[in-house]
């Protein structure tokens, strides 16, 4: 036993008794970091102009939570990094093509709005960013779901940079799925095995940082590691969306493609992202599975029959009012008094 | 409480008691039909007129209505003026009766007006009430004149149908859909609550 160990043990404070030196700070900057990867390999398949919109979406994230803590007469918490990584999901999840102004709306609404006037960090009851991306889609519903970029192939990364979003854009694959059925999807990417290599890799027309699966099973997987996120929600939303499209995402049921449908749009994102934020998603085990089906649930639901063809955005957002609530009703057993012993 | 003048009952309707941001009252139009200002106007120039007849009238006849029944009462004569304006707005301005639809016969439960009835009208002189009654219908044609031109000119570009903007100009459509209603309202009553602490 070093002195270490016997300091804290005889050390009386109040809980918690066990510290592991990790930090909000700490946490949110490996977040960013982690989210790296999909930023730069974004920037080989939509262009130059991906770096443009993320540096103004995190700039002006940041600047607004500056901004809305000295109103609100808040201690100024910038350098904590979380203003940071809401930047860059905010940006992961809107179009390539959108004008490089349209984030710091985006930004001023996730961090002011939903974020600081419901309480600041720790309180807010909705996932920032995704509020953010819910407003643009509502103010700006044109560019928000058309601003999509065809995949650059030749490493031309200056290709889209000046040009109008109306002469490039193109359909995302759950869009087109969608609209012209699995016969259309073949018809425009490939064959399906061809398309699971794309997709995978991050080579399909879709939001900057939400293309590439193997970029970002590999950041969950490091923070996985980092004991910064548990498996459960993550695995949760992506069994359960994966199941409800085979069962019914087909022409018949049971021909549904579950591997397309979590490697196509934002899911991979959204679950390891997004819907593991920590103050709002539940923290026990069992209500982070009951947590992460229901967004499973409902991004199949929105898919299939909701007249969006990605649902992920709002399935999370449907979902993170309820986190205080399973949290009470999956509350361990053992922390109940035993039965009678109230009476 | 003090006796007021008949101006200070008709000035406390303008800012001190502005019915929809400081009494928080007749918000269901407040809030659906100021997607553009001939809308927000007309609505409050139609709950002006029947605010002032009725608050008229039920000073008038305060003392023949049995108190068990009053708001039945109040409900018919205010109903009675409902139906006047909307007769005459279909005669007369029929695409705006077009535009506020199923708002104008539901003044009748706007809370503004039984409100004044009850609160007002009932206890007070005909003068006071007609100036009351005056007061807080400008205050609430104001009111929504204010949030449906915030609305317009951002959710859509124009004011009053012209446009504002250049052609280059990306209306904000949030703000002309629901959840920009609440949200415009909402930071109306913040900026309001931070004008008046001072």
């Amino acid at each position: 036993m070093n002195s270490e160990t016997r300091q804290a043990i005889w050390n009386v404070s109040v809980s918690p008794h066990i510290r592991r030196g990790v930090s909000v700070e700490r946490i949110m900057w490996t977040v960013s970091a982690s989210l790296m990867p999909p930023l730069i390999l974004s920037v080989f398949i939509f262009g130059i102009q991906t770096l443009l919109i993320t540096f103004v979406s995190v700039a002006s994230c940041v600047a607004a939570e500056a901004v809305s803590q000295k109103l609100l007469h808040r201690p100024v918490t910038i350098r904590d990094g979380s203003a940071v990584v809401t930047g860059l999901l905010l940006a992961y999840i809107v179009p390539p093509g959108v004008p490089f102004w349209m984030p710091i709306l985006g930004a001023v609404m996730s961090i002011y709005v939903a974020k600081h006037l419901l309480g600041g960090i720790g309180f807010n009851i909705f996932n920032p960013a995704l509020i953010g991306r819910a407003f643009l889609v509502a103010t700006f519903p044109v560019a928000m779901t058309s601003a999509w970029l065809i995949p650059i192939r030749d490493l031309s990364i200056f290709k889209y940079v000046g040009s109008g979003v109306d002469a490039v854009s193109t359909a995302t694959p759950l869009y087109v799925l969608k609209h012209y059925g699995m016969a259309g999807l073949t018809e425009r990417f490939g064959s399906t095995l061809k398309m699971y290599g794309d997709f995978f890799l991050g080579w399909q027309p879709g939001s900057i940082g939400e293309t590439s699966a193997l970029f970002l099973i590999l950041g969950g997987l490091y923070l996985l590691y980092k004991g910064y996120i548990t498996w459960h929600v993550p695995v949760s939303i992506i069994v359960t969306a994966g199941f409800l499209t085979w069962v019914f995402g087909g022409e018949r049921y049971f021909t549904g493609d579950p591997i397309l449908s979590v490697i196509s749009g934002g899911l991979i994102l959204g679950a390891i992202y997004m819907a593991t934020d920590y103050v709002t998603s539940p923290t026990q085990p069992s209500a982070k599975l009951i947590f992460g089906a229901g967004i499973g649930v409902l991004t199949v639901l929105i898919r299939l029959k909701g007249g969006y063809p990605e649902g992920i955005c709002y399935a999370i957002l449907l979902m993170n009012p309820l986190a205080p609530a399973l949290e009470t009703w999956f509350r361990p057993k053992r922390f109940a008094p035993p039965k009678g012993a109230m009476k | 409480m003090a006796k007021k003048s008949v101006f200070q009952e008709f000035s406390k309707g303008l800012w001190a008691e502005v019915p929809p941001f400081r009494l928080v009252l007749g918000l269901c139009p407040t809030l659906a039909i100021t997607k553009s200002v001939d809308n927000g106007l007309g609505m409050g120039i139609a709950v002006t007129f029947v605010l002032v007849c009725s608050n008229v009238l039920i000073s008038l006849l305060k003392n023949l209505i049995p108190k068990e029944v009053r708001i039945a009462c109040y409900i018919v004569i205010i109903a009675t003026f409902v139906t006047v304006v909307e007769l005459s707005m279909q005669a007369f301005v029929y695409p705006l009766f077009l535009q506020l639809g199923i708002f104008i016969p539901l003044i009748v439960v706007n809370c503004i007006l039984l409100g004044r009835a009850e609160a007002f009208a009932a206890k007070n002189g005909v003068i006071a009430s007609l100036a009351d009654g005056l007061g807080m219908g400008i205050g609430y044609t104001l009111a929504l004149s204010a949030l449906s031109a915030i609305r317009e000119i951002l959710g859509n570009g124009t004011f009053y149908k012209m446009a504002v903007f250049g052609p280059g100009f990306e209306p904000f459509r949030f703000m002309v859909e629901a959840p920009g209603a609440f949200m415009c309202l909402g930071l109306m009553l913040c900026v309001m609550n931070v004008i008046g602490k001072k």
